[in-house]
């Protein structure tokens, strides 16, 4: 095990590497420059003052001496500084993590346990009226895009019921503190994150039920019935177990993206998250900003993947025998 | 007589305006959106539209313009100009003090004139005659310029030249100066907390030098990066202040019609945002001025008006805007005119090449705006093709001359000198920058023009240039105007005063209440 985790870790930091530079080369691709937006919004800008903010940019360097010197600050484990924002690029994602990781947890852990919850009874009652509901939902909410459910949800719920607040963290000026705080920061989260996690909560409902039927007609299921196993252990410990593979498999996945952000869902509910830092700097061609979004989500990728590996081994010990 | 009861009749109207007109309460909060989220509200160093908004609280400037840009008090109470038009003595006011308690003195104006002229573009093309600034006392101060130059008294708004704090900044790297977090100014608001992505909170600056000023106690600038979700905050109640453009026009007609929800205009006269197409005149069949005209004649504006800006904004008929000085209403040309079009098409030699037509990649009003111009064209039988691009992408391919037909709309600050000349004169032609004469327009008779018409003394003088020089240039047709823009602030009708100059939101809150 320790020395999987070790080669699994090494592979990790080259393939980290590799997407910086890949990266770094890939965001230079696109039209314009940060001091270029920036004299844009100005609405003014002589050749005196795009040179200045190429300058304190860096981007009167050589390509490869900013490259070089990027690489120098990553493996010293510093994600330089925005320009932009005065500001140095791990304080600025870190400012933002406690809000994504908040919403995007929440959606996970929804999807997660109402998708295999939903997903289970739908595969033990398949083709009665339960199973077809959710099948039904499940598909709804799946081919649904998900700014049209967020916007509908605001309209809805805050706008004509008025029972959730629209957007936002929390009640800006409420001066709420302790225990208020978090009721204010609970009801501002339940519409970003049910709208995020509803997407996720369809696939995990098709994946388990789809996975749990075909593990049923197995043929040590009908043996664990053989021996006379009650109905509700068989699919527990039996079919459940059996069908969660895949399942983990998606959660992996799924866990990689929790701290990119979700972009759309937090530019709708105006969530002060990750994945709309990383999407403005996008726009604004903030170089050093997107690269350092990109370093933190592709290690959460990486290691995400590597506990997904440790989980299979958990769930099928078959697996570390396998291998 | 006849005179003089008129003017008696006026001074009843204005008297029993003032008495329907309430007295301003102090004391509570205003919540306002600002889009999209600054950079920083350093104003010496940021001039973009959100960082003057909010940070139009935080600094001032020496002057502030009513509606008809005419000039009044800021920072400076009183002024005079020499009788050759060469100098400009200020006297500011006597107890005004920076939001760390200094008081704010004549040598502050020298090193804010110093600080941006280094910093600031604007800036250092408006002082570029002046030859000295002096403070003969602490409250006084001097500008001589080399020769006459009309528009200078128009250049002392807070977003043109902001006072900055001397103690703060002398002798600091001023890019990398922590103050910039945490901006002092003298303005009648104080910067308090950032919460990057969420708000912006400024509060009440007690020692503010206009007595009983401000009202407010707080303003909160919210930060919803969704344009739907701007207009549902203003639904629910959520903020009260919607400045101009940050809602997409077609929520416009909907929020206003709302109960309790007022529009207004104005507050744009000193910017006059002015829209048009860049026709690239270096290349291709905008290179000629017959088929530039045909363009001109292929537009119908007032179904851009109505239909894209919601009736909002005033068809351009040439250069100048309507709400920018010495515009002359009698030297319009264009009209939609398919029939003349089309003639001037057959004329120029056009063979039908496909154009590339740029949009300002600002929002939906913007994308369905290109496509009613393209529609415009192909009737008249010009082929378009729409190319998509972002901010960043627009900004490298205007400024590298890399399209034939574009977008955009340029501010005029009210003088056709700082506003007007930079997109026609020759000597503005050079690549890097989306702001000057990007087409490559260049016709020495209106280079001569402009120059003249901004070094001549009397304003009668200056009028009969630009109007020559605006003559020649609507015959040119080195770009095809269309229309004036209104970006309509919407508010809740208990907020009272908050467009009260030519500036307006951007100008501060300094006389806004809220009424109880």
């Amino acid at each position: 095990m320790a020395l999987f985790l070790a080669r699994r870790l090494g592979k990790g930091i080259l393939v980290l590497l590799a997407i910086v530079v890949l990266n770094f080369f890939l965001i230079r691709l696109a039209p314009g420059d940060p001091a270029l937006v920036m004299a844009g919004e100005a609405g003014a800008g002589d050749e005196i003052y795009v040179a200045q903010l190429r300058e304190k940019f860096g981007l009167d360097q050589p390509l490869p001496l900013q490259l070089g010197l990027y690489l120098r600050s990553i493996l010293s484990l510093d994600l330089g500084y925005s320009v932009r924002q005065q500001m140095p690029v791990g304080r600025l994602i870190l400012d933002r993590l406690p809000a994504t990781l908040l919403l995007t947890g929440t959606a996970f852990l929804i999807s997660l346990t109402l998708g295999v919850a939903l997903g289970a009874l739908a595969a033990r009652r398949a083709g009665r009226f339960a199973d077809t509901a959710i099948t039904a939902l499940a598909l709804l909410f799946y081919a649904t895009p998900l700014f049209w459910v967020s916007l509908m949800a605001i309209i809805v719920f805050s706008v004509r019921l008025d029972w959730l607040p629209a957007f936002g963290f929390e009640t800006v000026g409420g001066g709420y503190t302790g225990l208020a705080r978090a009721v204010d920061i609970a009801r501002h989260l339940v519409l970003p994150s049910l709208t995020l996690g509803l997407f996720f909560m369809a696939v995990y409902v098709r994946m388990t039920r789809a996975s749990m039927l075909e593990v049923a007609g197995l043929d040590f299921v009908k043996t664990a019935r053989a021996k006379g196993l009650r109905e509700g252990t068989v699919q527990r410990r039996h079919v459940l177990r059996n069908a969660l593979l895949p399942v983990v498999t998606l959660a992996g996945l799924q866990a990689g993206t929790l701290v990119g952000g979700a972009i759309l869902t937090e530019t709708v509910f105006a969530w002060p998250g990750i994945g709309r830092l990383m999407y403005e700097a996008l726009l604004q061609r903030d170089y050093n900003l997107l690269l350092g979004v990109f370093v933190v989500s592709s290690a959460m990728v990486l290691l995400f993947n590597l506990v997904t590996d440790v989980i299979y081994r958990v769930v099928d010990p078959r697996i570390e025998a396998a291998s | 007589m006849v005179r003089l009861i008129v003017s008696g009749a006026v001074v009843l109207l204005a008297l029993a305006g003032a008495a329907v007109a309430q007295a301003p309460k102090p004391g509570g909060v205003a919540n306002a959106v600002i889009q999209p989220e600054p950079p920083g509200l350093m104003l010496g160093l940021l001039q973009n539209g959100p960082t003057q908004m909010v940070a139009g609280n935080i600094y001032e400037g020496l002057l502030r313009y009513s509606e008809t840009l005419e000039p009044k008090p800021g920072l400076a109470e009183s002024w005079t100009v020499g009788p050759d038009g060469k100098t400009y003595t200020f006297s500011l006011v006597k107890n005004a003090t920076w939001h760390d308690g200094k008081p704010f003195t004549a040598a502050d104006v020298l090193f804010s004139v110093e600080f941006l002229k280094q910093t600031h573009p604007r800036a250092r093309g408006n002082m570029a005659k002046v030859t000295s600034v002096a403070a003969p006392d602490p409250h006084t101060v001097v500008f001589t310029l080399s020769e006459p130059f009309g528009p200078f008294l128009g250049v002392f708004e807070v977003g043109s030249l902001p006072m900055i704090p001397k103690h703060v900044y002398e002798g600091t790297d001023y890019k990398t100066n922590p103050a910039n977090n945490t901006p002092i100014g003298t303005g009648p608001f104080m910067f308090k907390e950032w919460k990057k992505g969420s708000f912006i909170r400024l509060v009440k600056n007690p020692n503010y030098h206009l007595a009983g000023r401000p009202y407010l106690d707080e303003i909160y600038w919210h930060v919803i990066p969704d344009a739907a979700s701007r207009a549902v905050a203003f639904e629910t109640g959520k903020v009260d202040i919607l400045p101009g453009g940050s809602v997409e026009n077609f929520d416009v007609p909907r929020l206003s019609q709302m109960k309790g929800a007022c529009v207004t205009g104005k507050g744009w006269e000193f910017f006059g945002p002015h829209s048009w197409l860049w026709l690239n005149n270096r290349q291709g069949p905008t290179a000629n001025k017959a088929f530039r005209q045909a363009v001109s004649y292929a537009i119908d504006r007032d179904f851009a008006r109505d239909v894209i800006w919601n009736g909002l904004g005033k068809p351009a008929i040439g250069p100048v805007s309507s709400s920018t000085r010495f515009f002359n209403a009698k030297l319009g040309q264009y009209s939609y005119d398919p029939a003349k079009a089309k003639a001037l098409l057959k004329q120029s030699g056009y063979k039908g090449e496909t154009l590339r037509l740029l949009p300002v990649p600002y929002g939906e009003t913007w994308q369905r705006w290109a496509e009613a111009v393209k529609q415009n064209l192909e009737d008249v039988g010009i082929k378009t093709e729409i190319v998509a691009t972002d901010v960043a992408g627009w900004n490298q391919k205007t400024s590298e001359w890399d399209y034939d037909i574009a977008f955009t709309y340029l501010y005029q600050y009210g003088d056709p000198a700082l506003g007007v000349a930079r997109n026609y004169i020759s000597s503005q032609i050079a690549k890097g920058s989306p702001f000057n004469n990007v087409e490559g327009y260049s016709n020495p008779a209106v280079d001569k023009g402009f120059a003249e018409a901004a070094v001549a003394v009397s304003p009668a003088e200056r009028q009969a240039l630009y109007d020559g020089v605006v003559k020649t240039v609507i015959e040119d047709a080195p770009v095809a105007w269309l229309l004036e823009l209104q970006f309509p602030t919407i508010t809740r009708c208990k907020v009272k005063d908050l467009v009260t100059t030519g500036i307006g939101v951007n100008d501060g809150f300094r006389d806004t209440w809220i009424e109880r």
